[in-house]
């Protein structure tokens, strides 16, 4: 499903070339439950903007789907990033003057999927994640776990076969904490790829596969299909 | 992106902004207010003045003696010039599509009338006088026949005059002394007014060959062509100055068509109207550039939102057309509030100071708000792209 081949990524600060991610192999199955954990720094974060397509690989391959995706240009990504992948932030990233079903509603707008599809799928997120009554509510009328699943029922509306959470409980406090890790977990049933980045060990702890980066390189990962 | 999706979403931002939205589309409001209501003003004075000027119909040429050379004045009675006679009139009147030639000549005499005495203009003109101007006779009419070498004393009243000499009782049949001779009242004109400072009303019309025995003039001072308004005014012309020529051997007179001359009236008039509506447009530019300041405020604090936006898929050219849109939906609807404005200050003034001719036409009004929506689209574009090319990753990061 996702398989990097060498793959680095090094930024230019001042005149000083910095290495966010050296020669990293991976292969991640589909359906996979994978947590991808260190400390800041190490490259987890920059190692799942790559997945994202939201940035390139300064050398190496990203194959997704068995294409290389890392060849492509910018429009073909945004279409690759709109109907394979979804995204789960710690700030949550909600659009603040829209309401809860415009904000689930908005990877299919920016789609161009058709009105009347759009609603019937967005009718029955909002039920799913129980967020009916609060339809109309706009992010500031939100509890923080309210709107972790705001953001969850947006990151599933282009039914993506990825799903990437960067620290997605790390807003919240624990009970809801557990809420929002047990609605991602659900979607791991659903045969989605659930891809998980925490710096806390306990949280990461719950994934089948377990990735420890530092300094840029994978120095653990307990998985079976590399 | 559907087009529905794209309104929904800009009138989002445009709606959560109220007050700064409000303010930037004043900007473009005022400016569309004094576009519209400069060229209103323009358009209403062009208006006024070529209606005053072709108020008596816009088929007519006029004949006036002497070749208006490149320098030096109309050399009119005096010189080698021949005059313009009544028998010049009667050779044109049989040209093809000519309906009426008016021999015309003007002077002052003093007219009597029930004891009482008035200096006033007098004019002497031929029968088809008041069809060939669009003026109305009140009452009786004009004389039928036109004898050229025995005209009868008959004359027609201004209203001024009738009220003055005449007031209160029906003048038709009664005699007016006209430096010395007697005239026959025939009939009475219908108050016309001034005319570019000329009181139509003050006057008293009689045959044309009686005004030049009366005024002592050789010649006439124009004679009025009026045509077919289907016919070809330069062929009008040809046939008018190939005649005269062959009478006078040479052309020593002056052709001046209405409807030429209207139209180089009207382009000057064009030419002020649209040099006013530009020193609007001025006010425009500034409203242009509060868009773009506002339009760059709004990418910086949503920075964050556009990192999302293309997280979730959009292209960079989605996002470009988001804030394009934005910046095209305050300043057309900026624009329309100038429209409303200007157009309603405008009907005020003229409602205030009624001689104040004022008209907005319906294609300055489109072109204004055309002209808004581009001014948005110019100014967004700048901001907009910045906010395309924005690296997602950097911008997700921005808090």
């Amino acid at each position: 499903m996702i398989e990097f081949a060498d793959v680095s990524r090094s930024f230019t600060v001042g005149d000083q070339q910095v290495a966010a991610l050296r020669n990293i192999n991976l292969n991640l199955a589909a359906g996979e439950y994978v947590s991808i954990m260190g400390p800041s720094g190490s490259g987890k974060s920059t190692l799942l903007n790559l997945i994202g397509l939201l940035d390139r690989p300064s050398s190496g391959t990203y194959k997704l789907d068995g294409g290389n995706v890392s060849a492509l240009d910018d429009v073909q990504q945004a279409r690759v990033r709109s109907e394979k992948i979804g995204f789960v932030f710690q700030a949550f990233h909600l659009v603040p003057r829209l309401t809860a079903a415009m904000n689930i509603e908005l990877p299919l707008i920016l789609a161009g999927i058709p009105p009347d599809e759009r609603k019937t799928r967005v009718v029955k997120l909002l039920e799913n994640y129980g967020l009916t009554d609060r339809a109309d509510h706009r992010p500031d009328q939100l509890s923080g776990g309210q709107r972790q699943r705001v953001a969850i029922a947006r990151a599933t509306s282009m039914h993506p076969a990825v799903l990437l959470a960067d620290e997605p409980t790390g807003n919240l406090d624990q009970t809801t904490g557990k809420e929002v890790m047990n609605l991602l977990e659900q979607l791991v049933e659903q045969k989605v790829t659930l891809i998980l980045v925490t710096h806390d060990p306990l949280l990461g702890g719950r994934a089948q596969r377990q990735i420890h980066m530092m300094d840029g390189q994978i120095v653990s990962d307990n998985g079976s299909s590399s | 992106m559907l087009f529905p999706d794209l309104v929904k979403l800009t009138t989002s931002s445009f709606l959560s902004y109220r007050m700064r939205s409000f303010l930037t589309g004043l900007g473009i409001a005022i400016g569309i207010t004094a576009v519209i209501l400069l060229t209103s003003i323009g358009e209403g004075l062009h208006q006024f003045v070529l209606a005053e000027f072709s108020q008596f119909g816009t088929n007519i040429i006029i004949i006036q003696p002497g070749k208006t050379q490149t320098h030096g004045g109309n050399v009119g009675v005096i010189g080698s010039v021949r005059p313009l006679s009544l028998d010049d009139a009667d050779a044109l009147r049989h040209l093809p599509y000519v309906e009426s030639v008016n021999p015309s000549l003007m002077g002052n005499a003093e007219v009597r009338a029930n004891g009482k005495t008035r200096r006033t203009t007098v004019l002497g003109e031929g029968r088809d006088f008041a069809t060939a101007f669009t003026m109305k006779v009140q009452s009786g009419s004009f004389w039928q026949d036109e004898d050229n070498e025995q005209a009868r004393a008959f004359v027609v009243l201004g209203s001024k005059v009738r009220q003055e000499l005449f007031a209160g009782e029906n003048p038709l049949g009664s005699y007016l002394r006209i430096g010395g001779q007697r005239y026959r009242v025939i009939g009475v004109m219908e108050p016309k007014g001034q005319i570019l400072g000329f009181d139509m009303d003050d006057v008293v019309i009689i045959p044309a060959a009686r005004a030049m025995e009366l005024l002592n003039r050789p010649g006439l001072i124009e004679m009025q062509v009026s045509y077919r308004a289907s016919a070809d005014v330069n062929a009008v012309i040809r046939a008018i100055t190939e005649r005269l020529k062959e009478r006078h051997g040479r052309e020593d007179f002056t052709i001046i068509s209405q409807e030429q001359a209207l139209d180089v009236l009207s382009s000057v008039l064009d030419v002020i109207t649209f040099a006013v509506g530009a020193l609007g447009g001025i006010s425009l530019l500034v409203g242009a550039v509060g868009i773009l300041t506002i339009m760059t405020m709004a990418v910086t604090e949503r920075t964050s939102e556009i990192g999302l936006l293309r997280a979730l898929g959009a292209q960079e050219r989605q996002v470009m057309i988001l804030f394009l849109g934005e910046a095209m939906l305050l300043s057309a609807l900026g624009g329309l509030a100038g429209l409303a404005l200007g157009v309603g200050i405008a009907q005020g003034l003229h409602w205030l100071f009624p001689a104040l001719p004022v008209h907005t036409p319906v294609f300055f009004a489109v072109l204004a708000e055309c002209s808004a929506v581009a001014i948005g689209l110019v100014a967004g574009v700048m901001p907009a792209r910045r906010a395309a090319q924005m690296d997602p990753v950097e911008a997700l990061r921005t808090e």
